[in-house]
């Protein structure tokens, strides 16, 4: 008789009393789960937002549908929609998407002494650092809560941010966006998100400069670059006065 | 929109990802670095909220836009829900352009 690697080193699982129920058994981890859902389904919203917002901008169904499965991750996704569909250049709708996806490589050091397995397992987990799922496991207690809690979000959010974008891209296909003001779909979506960054002061100031430097450089520079322009804020920011207390206060509950 | 740029994309924002997970990994970089990638969300997004609101190509334009974006902005502020800001912010929109 041969003996199966996998299953033989699998401990029993009706004799083990010491390890804890399934995960979505387990009572204790009940508020954790609703709240990585509700997450996702929030994002769904988002995901509409961008469908809506991208084909009103030009682009097709499929490639809407497209760019929310590869890219994942929302703001870049906006930002280049809206620099192409206002005319700017490949470069620079590039530019302004990678900026804001770089802080996805700081969640990626944030989770790596979080996440368990091999490289597979972390070339699939890389598609899924993001924001709300590294906010969700950074914010629990044990290593264990850490990683269901970022699987959890990340393939719920997947799903959600999915059909959330085919929703918004066919509806937004089958009506005229104008018309019902669906073209501040995006707008308003970067509202949604930017309003949370703004509580630390620095963040205002970056955010004041990077508007003010745009708003000078549309006229002069090619559509795209203002973008590109505003990481001026960040360097504004960055000075801020007010940045070296900033670390101290920013411990909440 | 092109395919070019959707695959450039999907490419450069994997690449930042899998950078921080496995090949940076655990390893710590210097403070400032970290703070800079922080506020970047903050300058740029709020950019682009100028330009997708006041600005039509190189123009800068003021339309039935600025007064949608400017009741999302009271709505956000009031810490209305995420659904709520975005249909505020096109139900304003539309009707601003309907009566202007």
């Amino acid at each position: 008789m041969t003996v199966s690697g996998p299953q033989s080193s699998q401990p029993n699982p009706g004799h083990s009393p010491d390890r804890p129920p399934h995960w979505w058994r387990d009572e204790s981890l009940r508020p954790m789960i609703v709240a990585c859902l509700t997450l996702s389904a929030a994002v769904g919203v988002f995901g509409v937002s961008f469908g809506v917002g991208s084909v009103a901008a030009g682009a097709s169904v499929l490639q809407t549908c497209v760019i929310s499965l590869v890219v994942f991750t929302g703001a870049s996704q906006f930002s280049a929609v809206s620099v192409i569909g206002a005319g700017g250049s490949i470069g620079s709708a590039l530019g302004g998407a990678l900026l804001l996806a770089a802080r996805n490589g700081v969640y990626g050091m944030a989770m790596s002494r979080r996440l368990d397995g091999g490289l597979g397992r972390k070339i699939l987990a890389a598609q899924l650092t993001i924001d709300e799922t590294t906010a969700m496991a950074v914010a629990q207690p044990t290593r264990r809560e850490q990683q269901i809690a970022f699987w959890l979000t990340g393939g719920a959010l997947y799903a959600c941010w999915n059909l959330g974008t085919l929703i918004g891209a066919l509806a937004g296909s089958a009506i005229d966006p104008e018309t019902y003001g669906l073209d501040v779909a995006f707008p308003a979506g970067f509202i949604a998100m930017i309003w949370p960054l703004l509580s630390r002061v620095e963040a205002r100031l970056a955010a004041i400069v990077g508007a003010a430097v745009c708003l000078v450089a549309v006229p002069f520079t090619p559509v795209g670059v203002p973008i590109l322009l505003s990481v001026i804020g960040v360097l504004v920011g960055l000075r801020s006065p007010e940045t070296a207390s900033e670390s101290a206060v920013e411990v909440r509950p | 929109m092109t395919w070019t740029l959707i695959l450039l994309l999907a490419a450069g924002a994997y690449a930042f990802k899998f950078t921080g997970l496995v090949i940076i990994g655990a390893r710590t970089l210097p403070p400032v670095f970290e703070r800079c990638l922080a506020l970047i969300p903050a300058a740029v997004i709020s950019a682009l909220i100028v330009k997708d609101t006041l600005t039509s190509g190189q123009e800068i334009v003021l339309d039935a836009r600025a007064a949608g974006i400017a009741v999302a902005m009271i709505a956000a502020w009031r810490r209305a829900p995420l659904i709520v800001v975005i249909v505020i912010g096109a139900v304003v929109t539309a009707v601003v352009r309907q009566v202007s």
